[in-house]
């Protein structure tokens, strides 16, 4: 029983983790209905900000996570200007071969940049203590990133559902000719969400540098593909989804390497995948939609 | 009978003009003019070239965004492998074991997944050529993670030569069949091709099917040239390379896909001590060509007969 509160305890940071860059992809998915396969990567180069600005500009992990989320909008804003927005009105198989693009630039911009090397978060960031609580280890890294992914979800609920901004991005996600007549700026909506949902990523960065103590390169690839499968899973273009997805996934994941063979971890994320895209296409949460013709 | 005789002599002319090339190939190999590194820059492109058409196939005239082909690369590989090394058995059983295993692995995991459409097909295959590598990482006969080493080196320039060929024929005849035609109005128009009776998850499964098994025979020739192979090989970015030449060429060209094989290729070899500025260089390429030519270099068009006799006769 300990032990299954143990791993319910790690699945769920991770969970949290997967939450957050879903949330990203599901609400990019939502308004332009575009797989952005640059999310992970966005995800990693939070990762970098934070590292750079804890172990250069010495400053305190809350102003690192800051300073990520403000970067990442950016540069989310910038790659959907540059990347994106040429191809709102053409297929969809250019769209996501264009964001496969962005995704090995990102990669291997950086990789050219810093090097190959993993750098590792500087201990003082982030003093570790594990908290015994009647048998099962809490350590305060849980704690963080649990806690703050929950505020950060809160805050993303309160923007969608309570300002003008979030009635916006729904407008647009529902129709987004009909949200033109109604005086929306696309443009200005699909940035802004872009802006959060990178943002949102760039928190989860600084987190799993937290979490798991070292940054490289190409570490965006594997957690973003899980976070996608999360978001499908729980149903993409779904906010709510995106979150469940995330804890569950983060869940199954550590039980898996837990109870069974960790080997088979990463496979179990792509079997999720193919099971909820073969039995329900529209993920947990989603409706079924027929064919427009 | 006029016409029959035309045919006739073009084909006697296409078959010397290949006879021609396979022999100053071997000449060059044989004679030691060509140097061991060019020879392997040429064994990569034949490989690549079947790699790219028959992701082509799939992709460009199907019109189905696969990103698993580097598993039924995989596939093709370790079968023709456990063929060869661990039963003994000659390179020809090794051949065809890799291209059914491909195209069995390309049944199993087309008939579910082809009746998703455009990026959740592309990610759903993914997912398969992933899961593909977990499990051969996972298997202790074919040596799991480490993979196999001591491969014998059985694949020579007639079998690429013959492979490379034979991949071209199959394919460009199935697209200039009924089926290539029923194939294309797939990409064409889904729906509108079902409303003309067409049975589009048959002709989607076919194409994936024959595209896998290409996909099988390209994974066995490239296990017995160069020596090892192991899971890490066949990850998703070996899937984006054979799509960017797909991209690049032109999604629904052949010859496309085969120029861009060998660009792709060459351009490979030649930045090899950069692999990062390789991979930058990638990513720039397919947004621009996304951006600016979304039809890819050649976009439908095919360099034919038509196009060679027309350069040879001048204008005509």
């Amino acid at each position: 029983m300990q032990e299954f509160i143990q791993q319910l305890i790690n699945g769920l940071s991770l969970g949290a983790i997967y939450a957050l860059i879903a949330l990203g992809y599901t609400m990019v998915y939502g308004i332009i209905k575009l797989i952005n396969f640059a999310h992970g990567d966005i995800m990693m180069v939070g990762a970098y900000v934070g590292f750079f600005s804890l172990s250069v500009l010495d400053s305190n992990i809350l102003v690192a996570m800051i300073y990520a989320m403000l970067a990442c909008s950016i540069l989310g804003v910038l790659i959907e200007k540059i990347a994106y927005k040429p191809l709102r009105y053409s297929t969809r198989i250019a769209a996501l071969i264009t964001a496969i693009g962005v995704s090995l630039f990102l990669e291997y911009f950086t990789l050219f940049l810093l090097g190959p090397a993993q750098r590792v978060f500087p201990d003082t960031a982030f003093p570790v203590n594990n908290y015994n609580i009647i048998g099962v280890s809490v350590s305060n890294k849980d704690i963080f990133v649990i806690v703050s992914a929950v505020i950060l979800m809160l805050i993303l609920q309160y923007i969608i559902r309570m300002t003008k901004t979030g009635k916006a991005m729904r407008a647009v996600s529902e129709d987004k000719d009909a949200a033109v007549l109604m005086g929306i700026s696309v443009d200005k909506t699909v940035s802004i969400t872009f802006a959060i949902g990178s943002s949102l990523a760039a928190a989860a960065g600084v987190m799993i540098g937290v979490y798991y103590n070292t940054v490289n390169p190409l570490m965006g690839i594997v957690p973003g593909i899980k976070a996608f499968v999360a978001a499908v899973l729980g149903g993409i273009g779904l906010v709510p989804g995106a979150m469940v997805g995330g804890f569950l996934m983060g869940i199954l994941e550590t039980m898996v390497s837990g109870y069974g063979n960790s080997l088979y971890r990463d496979a179990v994320a792509y079997g999720v995948l193919i099971l909820i895209l073969i039995i329900k296409p529209t993920g947990l949460f989603g409706k079924n939609t027929g064919d427009k013709v | 009978m006029q016409g029959s005789g035309k045919i006739g002599g073009r084909l006697i002319a296409e078959v010397a003009a290949v006879a021609a090339l396979f022999m100053l190939g071997q000449f060059l190999i044989s004679t030691g003019m060509l140097e061991q590194y060019y020879q392997i820059i040429l064994t990569s492109m034949c490989i690549n070239i079947i790699l790219a058409v028959s992701l082509s196939l799939i992709n460009g005239f199907t019109g189905q965004l696969s990103l698993g082909h580097a598993g039924f690369m995989a596939v093709g590989a370790y079968a023709s492998v456990v063929m060869t090394n661990r039963l003994d058995l000659p390179f020809i059983i090794g051949i065809l074991a890799a291209c059914l295993g491909a195209a069995l692995a390309g049944f199993i995991i087309g008939v579910p997944t082809l009746r998703l459409k455009g990026d959740y097909l592309a990610i759903a295959t993914l997912g398969f050529g992933e899961i593909i590598r977990v499990v051969l990482q996972n298997i202790d006969y074919v040596g799991g993670p480490s993979g196999i080493m001591g491969i014998e080196k059985y694949t020579t320039w007639a079998w690429l030569f013959a492979s490379t060929i034979l991949t071209l024929v199959v394919i460009v005849n199935l697209i200039n069949s009924s089926y290539g035609r029923a194939i294309i109005s797939v990409r064409e128009d889904e729906v509108a091709a079902e409303l003309m009776g067409i049975n589009t998850t048959r002709y989607k499964v076919i194409a994936f099917v024959v595209g896998a098994m290409f996909a099988g025979l390209a994974g066995a020739l490239y296990a017995h040239y160069f020596y090892i192979i192991k899971p890490e090989s066949f990850t998703f970015m070996k899937s984006f390379d054979i799509l960017v030449m797909v991209v690049l060429g032109g999604l629904g060209s052949t010859t496309g896909a085969v120029i861009a094989a060998i660009f792709v290729t060459a351009l490979t070899a030649f930045l090899q001590s950069f692999p990062a500025i390789r991979m930058i260089l990638y990513a720039l390429i397919l947004i621009i060509v996304m951006i600016y030519r979304p039809q890819g270099l050649m976009g439908n068009k095919e360099i034919g007969r038509k196009t060679l006799a027309r350069l040879w006769g001048g204008k005509r």
